[in-house]
């Protein structure tokens, strides 16, 4: 798929060995906690729906980067990768996910509504197209505060076809809003291709009629993320205004796990991940600038699976919900003081 | 006290909030440029330059937006022109605003307003004469609240934009030139509690917003009959306040629930359903409701005024539950 590059000034030769590496070790993580997930959904351990980022993790690990903590973000239904690059806790995710007290929504949430607002990460989110105006809104209090905070709104192809897309673009052009708007195309939207569902080939391409700066880089090359996010969020930060960022992946796994995926091949799926595996391509890179050896790599893989590993007994260990729990939460105040709340 | 209009009255809680708090801000469509369609907004711009903004039409972003600011440190208020417009932006009420604390088990406050005027004014026809409290009743997460006059209108607005949680505030049209008596000090109209406009021993007549003023005039038509009306004003429509009108109930015996919005689905249904729940042993007779005819409202004055509940309706149903003839 042929598009536009636009040559961002390489603001990650200028990173840390510390960091470059850091950039590698964040898609691992997410990899190993994606991976021990597909397996607890698939041995019925886990509830619900799960939608991985297997495949895609290098646009997490690229943008997030170029975050603190005191930046937000918008997420999407396939959110694991997002919080994990933001700074979510492992083990805290899988008690979520495994419908624990101890999980970030103390079991309400699970999978899509994976969330930790103390790090900025404003929450995934089970309607496609859910997190712009969420997004819009965290820039607006940006500006109100005038404080230099950035928001980086994540959404798929699919869900640049919806409404909110139009109008959160728009205002966030026209106030000149400190929002990235970064686009995961993975060409999939549930059984539904890309290329049948949206009227331009290229996504970025929509931003021009938002008066916004759009570009696509290629989303599976974590160094042109990390660059083109570089340079994006700098502007925003500065009070440039917002800016589209389409980043061109490939959904590797199925929708959800479990999904029999009838409309591809496994050929199709096989060639992405064997020649377009984002962490391989990095790793690789790294090696031969001499940044990572396989001892380094293999005990990197090491750590993230005992991350992950802990988390699970962590998440085992931790107790489930009292059913009067389900009263907590609503609101502010407790629900003794407005019972008919919970009538 | 002193008088002054509803209009005034949202302007001076406004006023007074934004002065309080840095992180108060409103937005809307045509607030100030055009002060709001019914001058609600008038002066408010010039007093806090960028803190209030006029938006494209863009209701899913007003709405969401509001979202996003709230949890992010500042306490929006948005402004949606018309409660009908509403519906534009029902994903982001329901699934969004509504869902969000409890979804991500309590983790953040979401103190926001969304400034709704409703109601049935001047032939504005179908899609600019509804209220629609009805839609959002079935929604856990929202707060919704509806001032009767402008003492009501300025305290509860002002105790909106503290809640910490997604608060509707619907404001009836018809209201906003219309004068009363505020206090002249601060204060505060606590959310969750209805008041007693009118005591009265023998039908408790439970409405809010608009109506509330129609059910006091036939209320006093109705005293000349020698019927003793109680006039219950809910103020907060969720959480709905039942103690008020349990206790009512349980003095009167009778139960009339009048409101603007259509009766089928309205929150009449639940209120009854609730006292016969909570009170069926002290009922003398069926629980009433009053309402608009289950109807678009139409344009056409003749049409308008047939499908709205008028006052006639209201001492017809008060009769009724007395046995009366009427």
């Amino acid at each position: 798929m042929p598009f536009q590059k636009k040559e961002f000034p390489d603001k990650f030769a200028a990173l840390s060995k510390e960091d470059k590496v850091g950039l590698l070790r964040t898609m691992v993580r997410i990899r190993a906690f994606e991976s021990r997930v597909e397996e607890l959904f698939l041995n019925r351990r886990i509830p619900g729906f799960v939608h991985l980022y297997i495949g895609e993790e290098a646009i997490a690990s690229g943008v997030m980067a170029n975050l603190s903590k005191n930046d937000w973000i918008t997420s999407t239904h396939r959110g694991h990768g997002h919080a994990i690059a933001k700074g979510a806790q492992i083990h805290r995710m899988m008690a979520e996910l495994f419908g624990k007290t101890t999980g970030y929504c103390k079991g309400k949430g699970g999978s899509m509504h994976i969330a930790d607002f103390s790090v900025g990460m404003l929450g995934a989110n089970g309607v496609v197209g859910g997190g712009y105006n969420i997004a819009v809104g965290a820039g607006m209090s940006s500006m109100i505060k005038k404080t230099d905070q950035v928001a980086v709104c994540f959404f798929g192809d699919g869900a640049s076809n919806r409404g909110t897309f139009h109008e959160a673009m728009n205002i966030a052009s026209v106030w000149k809003l400190p929002v990235i708007f970064v686009n995961e195309n993975n060409q999939w939207a549930s059984t539904t291709p890309t290329s049948f569902a949206t009227s331009v080939a290229r996504i970025a391409d929509r931003a021009k009629g938002y008066g916004m700066e759009g570009y696509t880089v290629d989303g599976n090359n974590v160094i042109e993320v990390y660059n083109a996010a570089a340079a994006l969020v700098e502007a925003a930060r500065k009070g440039k205004g917002p800016a589209l960022l389409e980043c061109l992946t490939y959904r590797i796994k199925g929708h959800y796990v479990g999904d029999p995926e009838k409309y591809r091949t496994k050929e199709e799926v096989q060639k992405h991940f064997t020649e377009n595996d984002p962490i391989i391509r990095y790793a690789d890179w790294m090696k031969g600038k001499g940044l990572i050896d396989d001892a380094a790599l293999a005990t990197m893989k090491a750590e993230a699976e005992k991350e992950v590993a802990d988390g699970e007994k962590f998440a085992e260990d931790s107790p489930l919900p009292e059913k009067e729990d389900a009263y907590n939460d609503l609101f502010s105040f407790s629900p003794s003081e407005f019972p008919e709340v919970v009538k | 006290m002193k008088t002054i209009t509803f209009s005034q009255a949202t302007l001076e809680a406004m006023r007074e909030e934004m002065q309080r708090d840095p992180t108060v801000f409103v937005y809307g469509e045509d607030i100030v440029r055009q002060g709001g369609i019914f001058g609600q907004f008038k002066g408010l711009p010039e007093e806090f330059p960028g803190r209030v903004r006029d938006v494209p039409i863009s209701e899913t972003m007003i709405v969401g937006a509001a979202l996003g600011a709230a949890l992010t440190g500042t306490r929006p208020v948005a402004d949606m022109h018309f409660a009908d417009f509403i519906g534009v932006a029902f994903d982001e009420l329901v699934n969004q605003i509504a869902k969000n604390r409890y979804m991500f088990g309590g983790q953040a406050n979401i103190p926001l307003v969304i400034r709704a005027p409703d109601g049935i004014i001047n032939s504005a026809a179908a899609q600019h004469s509804q209220s629609v409290e009805g839609w959002v009743q079935n929604i856990p997460g929202l707060i919704v609240v509806a001032p009767s006059s402008p003492a009501t209108a300025k305290g509860l607005l002002k105790s909106s934009i503290r809640q910490n949680d997604p608060v509707i505030f619907f404001e009836h049209k018809v209201l906003y030139p219309q004068k009363g008596p505020v206090p002249e000090e601060e204060y505060l109209t606590p959310i969750g509690r209805a008041e007693v406009r009118k005591p009265g021993k023998d039908v408790t007549i439970v409405t809010y917003s608009i109506m509330v003023q129609k059910c006091e005039e036939a209320a006093m038509e109705l005293e000349k009959e020698g019927i003793s009306v109680e006039v219950i004003d809910l103020l907060t429509l969720k959480p709905l306040d039942m103690q008020t009108v349990v206790d009512s109930v349980k003095k009167t015996h009778r139960c009339v629930i009048v409101h603007e919005a259509v009766v089928t689905g309205g929150l009449g249904a639940e209120i009854a359903s609730q006292v016969q729940e909570k009170a069926f042993f002290y009922l003398d007779a069926p629980v009433m409701r009053v309402g608009a005819k289950n109807l678009p409202i139409a344009f056409s004055s003749v049409l308008e005024k047939f499908i709205a509940a008028n006052q006639d309706d209201i001492k017809r149903a008060v009769r009724s539950v007395l046995y009366r003839e009427g």
